[in-house]
């Protein structure tokens, strides 16, 4: 069975591409536009793995994955975060929050599906 | 008839008996027992060794040659005892609140312990003091000869007198002058031994006196008769010598060594001064009282051409009284020793303390001091120094071939010290005497004496050469030693007083007034002068260990309690004290503060030693000495404070400037990160939809739209090139302004076309064509592209169902003011600050753009001259843009 993956980013052309190359390999894609009201996205349905973008307009990345690691149900869930900022730092902040994995965009669709697949197929 | 040799045995026998006395007093007086030692009498009698043998002998000659002025030579020092009393307590007191040792002591301490004036006083005294000493030993050795059978043997062994005189006084004097370094320098054995000896003279003169008037004339109106008959009653009196020579033995009363000596250094109470003003004068009178019958009786019984000076001897020999002869020659040997002794112990205290001693520690670099020989070398210079003083005396004699140039020799020695005069009384009286002052006023006061009397004193030819008398120094006639500028035709004794004398006390005076005390001699200026105000009746040294104690503990405050308790042992050990106080003597004291004052100050130094040994209250004007000192100290360390607050200012700079750097370097990895996220979130774009384009197998719609948003995106890349090139040229002000004229209406018109141009939008604009005519003088490129910016703005973020932005002009006094205002729900209040700031926003996405454009717009009002601002509570986003008027 094809696993849930819930995109949560704000740059809809990254949507769109993220959404045609895990769909096309098979995934069920859900998306989220920002930060606001991504918590409620979150909970609406349980999925594999979150893509997490770490620079959402309201609410960072890193906010709302510490918000998924307390939470007692969904907790366990594999998130894999991106971010376009490109430093040490955000790796590190990500690594502290609870991520499971880290890409810096812009990355190609190769990995970006190997990744995709190693979390959520773990999980 | 007496011979030389009983002559010899009797000197000898009075010398022993001297000597046992002297012995005795001092014994009683370190018993504590011998009230009578510190008699007022005894104090008026020793004074009496202003009369030396040269009054002894010498008046009856002066009388004999020259009337009634030989008077002058007691009437001076009458007048002092009387008139100037005040004077010479407060000389007493200060001498003894200041522990003073000497007149060269005195001096010195009061203008501010110089040791150059005290070098300077105490060489002076030795020259003035020497031809004086000479003197004494003369008239010994002439008394000797009158005993003697003349002829050539007689005379040679009479002549060899002098030396044995000279080193009898010399072993006299160290004996009972050197017995003991006291602190107070009194010698109470030398001072009862020159009482008696006042004694033996008066009572020999009074005894060869009535034997004059009644023994030889036959009673008083006989005599009356032979003094009206003779010369002395006709020698004409001039006003202008009488009046020199009492001045002059009144100066030298209170300024010769010997007299400081037994007046001020050997006076054990002031009251003593109230005896001793009338005392003393007393005294005077009575040995002056047969001087004038002596005289005449002399000279109308004594061969002519026999010497006058020894009129008091020879009367008596000549008419076979061998026993008042004898009687008269103790009375002249009396004169003669106690002037000797008293003048080589206050010399000797002057030579020891202010050269030898000096120079002996300088050589020695200060080690001497931590060792304990410094008392054996200070009597051993004591010691060196009488001998020195008294063969000093004796070469002059034996120089000078005791001819009877001599007899003049007294008043030429009154003359120089009484260049002391000024200096010494100036400051007793006069707080604004300085130390240059006293220095020049003695300078030139000897130079003259000198140069006018003492030079001449020998006789033209002698020592100055007979052409400098008539012609002048270098041939300048106003430089001639008996008629300096020109005043020739007067006595050369007074010439030589009024000229050193006046131009002492004016040199004196003015060095004084054109410079200023320093801290030092403030204090001593004030000390002295008001001595009267801030000295408690003195008493004797009293100080204790218990003194040592509150010393040690204020020294400790100063240096440092280890230092200081470092020091006091050391002192203790050096007064062969256990333990680790010594006693305060005068010596510690003193060096104690000359070691604070390294610290403190020497002003402060003083009081503060002063306070604790009690030798005087603190008074005003230490105070003030002490307030200039630490003002003094305050400025210094105020410098100091400046220059620390300078540091803390740099200091503060530096860390603002860090802070700056670390703000900017904060900024520009904030700006970084910024332009890194701007950059790479439309290259992920770009690149994921590239790689799905190269994967192939899609419809034409999707290939359509993957495209477009490549196309798009490509395009964000460009257009976040272009702002940041844009930006940072702003920024760095290396833009280059194209100034160009026209209307504001010209310049909205271009920004609308740009923005509303090529795509359809719904936002309507206003204008205010009346407002927009104003003509602009400035870069219409730039100023277009803020237009364009805010009309962009406003069509992508106005959120209103039916966006309006309204554009206002209105032209000010200065300033031409353009308002861009729309209709939407504006930004919030938190977000105002930050509209301007590279990359904000505000969480705003839909819009494209990298969020410089306003930034970009502030740097370009920036370098128009002009601002861009936010106006709030205008319902919308509202942005005010102004322009100076001079640039419109």
């Amino acid at each position: 069975m094809a696993g849930q993956v819930l995109i949560i980013e704000d740059e809809p052309n990254i949507i769109e591409a993220i959404s045609f190359i895990l769909s096309r390999d098979g995934w069920h894609v859900r998306t989220h536009s920002g930060g606001e009201g991504a918590m409620a996205a979150v909970r609406e349905r349980r999925a594999d793995l979150i893509i997490l973008d770490v620079m959402l307009p309201h609410r960072s990345g890193f906010e709302l994955l510490a918000d998924i690691r307390s939470d007692a149900d969904l907790g366990q869930t594999p998130v894999l975060m991106l971010t376009a900022r490109g430093q040490r730092k955000d790796r590190e902040m990500a690594e502290r929050a609870g991520a499971s994995r880290f890409m810096t965009k812009p990355f190609s669709n190769a990995e970006i599906l190997e990744a995709v697949r190693a979390l959520a197929g773990a999980a | 008839m007496a011979t030389p040799g009983i002559l010899a045995a009797v000197c000898i026998i009075y010398v022993v008996f001297l000597f046992a006395v002297a012995f005795a007093a001092d014994r009683a007086a370190r018993r504590g027992r011998g009230a009578w030692l510190r008699s007022p009498l005894v104090y008026t009698l020793s004074l009496s060794i202003y009369c030396t043998a040269w009054t002894f002998y010498g008046a009856v000659g002066f009388a004999a040659r020259s009337g009634m002025e030989y008077v002058t030579i007691y009437l001076g020092p009458s007048l002092v005892m009387i008139g100037w009393w005040w004077t010479l307590r407060k000389m007493v007191r200060v001498g003894r609140s200041q522990r003073i040792t000497s007149i060269a002591d005195m001096i010195s301490s009061r203008y501010g312990k110089s040791n150059l004036l005290a070098v300077c006083v105490t060489i002076l005294a030795v020259i003035g003091t020497t031809p004086y000493i000479a003197l004494q030993l003369q008239s010994v050795t002439l008394s000797f000869a009158a005993f003697s059978p003349p002829g050539p043997e007689g005379g040679r062994s009479v002549q060899s007198i002098a030396i044995y005189v000279a080193l009898g006084l010399t072993v006299f004097t160290i004996l009972f002058g050197t017995r003991n370094l006291d602190a107070n320098e009194r010698h109470h054995g030398v001072v009862i031994a020159i009482a008696l000896e006042a004694v033996v003279k008066l009572l020999a003169l009074l005894a060869v006196g009535i034997f004059v008037v009644w023994g030889l004339e036959g009673g008083l109106a006989a005599t009356l008769e032979r003094i009206d008959a003779s010369p002395i009653g006709d020698f004409d009196v001039s006003g202008s010598r009488w009046t020199a020579l009492t001045l002059l033995s009144a100066a030298a009363f209170l300024c010769l060594p010997r007299m400081f000596q037994v007046m001020v250094v050997e006076n054990e109470d002031e009251g003593h001064l109230r005896t001793a003003a009338w005392a003393f004068p007393l005294y005077l009178m009575l040995i002056s009282l047969f001087v004038v019958p002596i005289a005449a009786v002399g000279l109308e019984l004594m061969p002519t051409g026999s010497n006058p000076d020894l009129y008091v001897l020879n009367l008596p020999l000549l008419a076979g009284q061998d026993g008042l002869a004898i009687l008269s020659f103790l009375g002249g040997f009396s004169s003669a020793t106690s002037m000797v002794i008293v003048a080589a112990i206050a010399l000797s205290t002057m030579v020891s303390n202010h050269i030898v001693m000096p120079i002996w520690l300088r050589a020695t670099g200060g080690a001497a001091m931590m060792s304990g020989d410094v008392r054996q070398v200070a009597l051993l210079a004591r010691r060196l120094s009488i001998g020195g003083v008294v063969m000093l005396g004796y070469l002059y004699f034996r120089l000078s071939g005791g001819g009877t140039a001599l007899a003049a020799i007294g008043l030429v020695a009154f003359a120089g010290v009484a260049q002391f005069l000024p200096a010494l009384m100036g400051g007793l009286v006069w707080r604004g005497a300085t130390r240059n002052g006293a220095l020049a006023g003695l300078g030139v006061g000897f130079a003259l004496w000198v140069y006018c009397l003492f030079l001449p004193s020998f006789g033209a030819g002698v020592i100055l050469p007979q052409h400098v008398f008539d012609a002048g120094l270098f041939g300048l006639t106003w430089l001639r030693p008996q008629a300096l500028f020109w005043t020739g035709g007067m006595d050369p004794l007074v010439h030589a007083v009024m000229w050193s004398m006046g131009l002492n006390t004016a040199a004196f005076c003015i060095v004084s007034i054109l410079g200023f005390p320093r801290p030092v001699e403030r204090l001593q200026g004030a000390q002295f002068v008001n001595v009267f105000d801030h000295s408690q009746s003195p008493g004797s040294w009293t100080g204790g260990l218990g003194q040592s104690e509150d010393l040690l503990i204020m020294a400790q405050r100063i240096m440092g309690a280890a230092e200081a308790q470092e020091l006091f042992t050391r002192a203790a050990r050096r007064q062969g004290l256990s333990g680790y106080l010594p006693e305060p003597s005068p010596e510690f004291l003193e060096w104690l503060e000359r070691r604070l004052s390294g610290s403190v100050g020497a002003a402060t130094a003083h009081a503060m030693i002063s306070q604790i040994v009690g030798r005087a209250t603190v008074s005003v004007e230490d105070l003030l000495a002490v307030a200039d000192e630490t003002a003094q100290i305050m400025e210094y360390s105020s410098q100091l404070e400046a220059k620390s607050n300078e540091q803390a200012r740099t200091a503060r700079q530096l860390r603002e400037v860090n802070e700056k750097l670390t703000q900017i370097s904060v900024q520009k990895d904030g700006f970084l990160s910024q332009v890194s996220h701007e950059l790479r979130t439309p290259m992920t774009s770009i690149r994921a939809f590239s790689e799905i384009l190269r994967d192939g197998g899609l419809a034409p719609d999707e290939l359509q739209k993957y495209a477009t948003i490549i196309h798009g995106e490509s395009l964000r890349l460009t257009r976040l090139l272009d702002d940041l090139l844009d930006l940072s040229v702003l920024e760095s002000g290396q833009v280059v302004l194209n100034a160009q004229t026209g209307t504001l209406a010209e310049v909205l018109d271009r920004a609308v076309a740009a923005t509303m141009g090529s795509v359809p939008t719904s936002l309507r604009i206003l204008r205010d064509p009346g407002g927009e005519d104003v003509r602009l003088s400035t870069d219409m490129d730039r100023l277009a592209q803020v237009f364009i910016n805010l009309i962009a703005n406003a069509r992508k973020y106005c959120d209103a169902p039916a966006p309006t932005l309204e554009v206002r002009a209105e032209v000010g006094e200065a300033e031409v003011v353009i308002d861009f205002v729309d209709n939407g729900t504006g930004i919030p209040l938190k977000d105002e600050a930050l509209i301007f700031e590279k990359f904000s926003r505000l969480g705003q996405t839909r819009a494209p753009g990298a969020g410089l454009g306003l930034a970009i717009c502030r740097e370009i009002m920036h370098r128009l001259g002009g601002t861009i601002s936010y106006l709030p509570g205008q319902g919308g986003a509202a942005f005010r843009v102004t322009l100076p008027h001079e640039a419109g």
